[in-house]
């Protein structure tokens, strides 16, 4: 019984080890080397591109990416929340609703920003409603902010709050709510002093399943910001291709990495496995 | 109040998630290269339709997603298999952390490594590396799904084909297999969906030889406006529907 479960185990082995942690591991050598005169990596062995991760230049980059990231967490999980009550109490439609959250999901990712450079763009559908109107005399700047970043990332990722939310409130035991009315509490009273607190482990798992992309996103700074508003995956991007300081972008990739695997492993910790 | 205001609140989130797309694909039929309606058109989609370097990247992407996706399935309902019962946390853990790992940082890694292999293989960058990369994140994806199956199946009825005389092979092949069925043709579209869109990663790894359509997207995109891309993206969305239906379809007969 055994022999055979081994051998299965084989290929997803030979490519875990061979394409995603052998890659690491050469992320980890060449973050402590020196940027070769032509690019490419030399000797000697040097931990100079972790001091740099703290110089100011880069700084502003890095605050500005946990800046974005948080508010577009905040935003998420603001949004989802009143939709996963309206869904956890929705009896048969459950289903319908959940995958009518999820539909936007299946569509390419880049069509999904794209369609918010159409919609916010000088010339997009937004700026010539509102000159038709007569609100605006000249097309507002809406693209190429900050702002425009993190309407895409809530865009992006409001599915990842959705879920666990959804999946918290759906457990929540209803006879407590009930309690709270005979006890005297007003709806919103027990909705701060009853559901609120019963939701933070979903809170907890929607705002680390957020986070966690928006702080490494690349494409939706990338088209929506438009260069302007570098995040920090832009700055790997940047280290490899047309800085071609490769190991200052590794250092980079593993800073990014170790913040990922700290919060994951928090929340595990903190909440178990089954609040994913 | 409340009663009220939270289905309209409902309404104008689901409008939210919806009507960019939504007006996305109206808008590939106007025939203004602006965004204003000046009446029904197909003049976009004839552009895209003669476009040869289009058509050659929507072959790539296809090509690479459908083979991507048939080794993805493989190597990950294996995976699955043998990780049931018989966990290993290094294995599955790395498997996690792969799918939470940005992309931008898959991406490079995967280039370094290539890059430095290259030293001692005359190869270069090219349709094999896009591959290797895309079925490398697929596997998790498709591993998480069959677990997800497998974990309703119920171990006993594979011990009792044992009992019975089966050998491991036909225990798997006819217990245990047909009944992932479900599970694995949920996986296998999950893994061509996700390859078929990938951008970041595809972009890093790929050669000359082997643009894809969302590269080409990408580029066009990058570029400003152009209803084109309107009108391809209208064409993603139906054909990942049709598939998304007729995989459902095959999973219900």
């Amino acid at each position: 019984m055994m022999r055979l479960r081994a051998l299965f185990l084989l290929p997803a082995w030979a490519f875990t080890l061979l394409l995603f942690l052998a890659p690491l591991l050469i992320i980890v050598v060449y973050s402590l080397q020196t940027k070769g005169v032509y690019g490419g990596v030399v000797e000697p062995w040097t931990l100079e591109n972790y001091t740099r991760l703290f110089d100011p230049l880069y700084g502003v980059i890095l605050f500005r990416s946990f800046l974005m990231a948080g508010v577009s967490t905040l935003g998420c999980i603001v949004l989802a929340f009143p939709l996963a009550l309206y869904i956890a109490r929705s009896g048969t439609r459950k289903t319908l609703l959940l995958n009518l959250v999820m539909l936007p999901f299946w569509t390419s990712f880049l069509v999904r920003t794209y369609a918010w450079m159409f919609l916010l763009r000088d010339t997009g559908l937004v700026n010539s409603v509102l000159l038709a109107l007569g609100v605006i005399a000249e097309p507002l700047p809406l693209l190429y902010n900050d702002w425009a970043v993190i309407v895409g990332l809530i865009y992006g990722y409001l599915p990842f709050a959705v879920l666990p939310l959804y999946s918290n409130l759906e457990r929540l035991d209803k006879s407590l709510l009930e309690a709270a009315a005979d006890l005297g509490a007003k709806p919103w009273e027990a909705m701060l002093h009853v559901v609120l607190p019963l939701t933070a482990p979903g809170m907890r798992a929607a705002g680390v399943l957020v986070f966690i992309p928006c702080l490494g996103a690349y494409l939706t700074p990338d088209l929506l910001g438009g260069g302007k508003s570098m995040m920090i995956g832009n700055l790997v991007q940047n280290q490899f291709t047309s800085a071609r300081d490769w190991p200052f972008g590794s250092a980079l990739s593993l800073a990014l990495m170790l913040i990922v695997m700290l919060l994951l492993w928090a929340l595990l910790r903190r909440d178990g496995e089954e609040v994913l | 109040m409340k009663q009220r205001l939270l289905p309209l609140y409902v309404v104008c989130l689901y409008a939210f998630l919806h009507l960019p797309l939504m007006i996305l694909c109206a808008f590939s039929f106007n025939s203004s290269r602006f965004t204003v309606w000046e009446g029904f058109s197909l003049v976009w989609y004839q552009a895209m339709w003669n476009d040869g370097a289009l058509a050659e990247a929507t072959w790539n992407s296809l090509l690479i997603a459908v083979v991507s996706t048939v080794l993805a399935t493989i190597v990950g309902t294996l995976g699955a298999y043998g990780l049931w019962k018989r966990n290993s946390k290094i294995l599955s853990g790395s498997l996690y952390l792969s799918l939470v790992t940005p992309e931008i940082i898959t991406g490079i890694a995967l280039l370094a490594t290539f890059q430095w292999a290259f030293r001692y293989f005359q190869l270069q960058l090219g349709m094999h590396t896009v591959i290797l990369a895309h079925v490398t994140f697929s596997i998790a994806y498709v591993l998480l799904v069959v677990m997800a199956r497998l974990r309703t199946a119920d171990p006993a009825l594979e011990e009792a084909a044992l009992d019975l005389g089966a050998t491991e092979w036909q225990a798997f092949r006819l217990v245990t297999l047909p009944m992932l069925k479900p599970g694995i043709a949920a996986a296998a579209l999950l893994a061509f969906t996700v390859s078929f869109d990938d951008y970041v990663i595809t972009s890093l790894v790929a050669g000359v030889d082997s643009e894809t359509l969302p590269m080409m997207l990408y580029a066009m995109a990058r570029r400003g406006a152009n209803p084109v891309v309107s009108a391809i993206s209208t064409v993603i969305f139906v054909g990942l529907g049709i598939l998304i239906v007729a995989s459902e379809r095959l999973q219900k007969a």
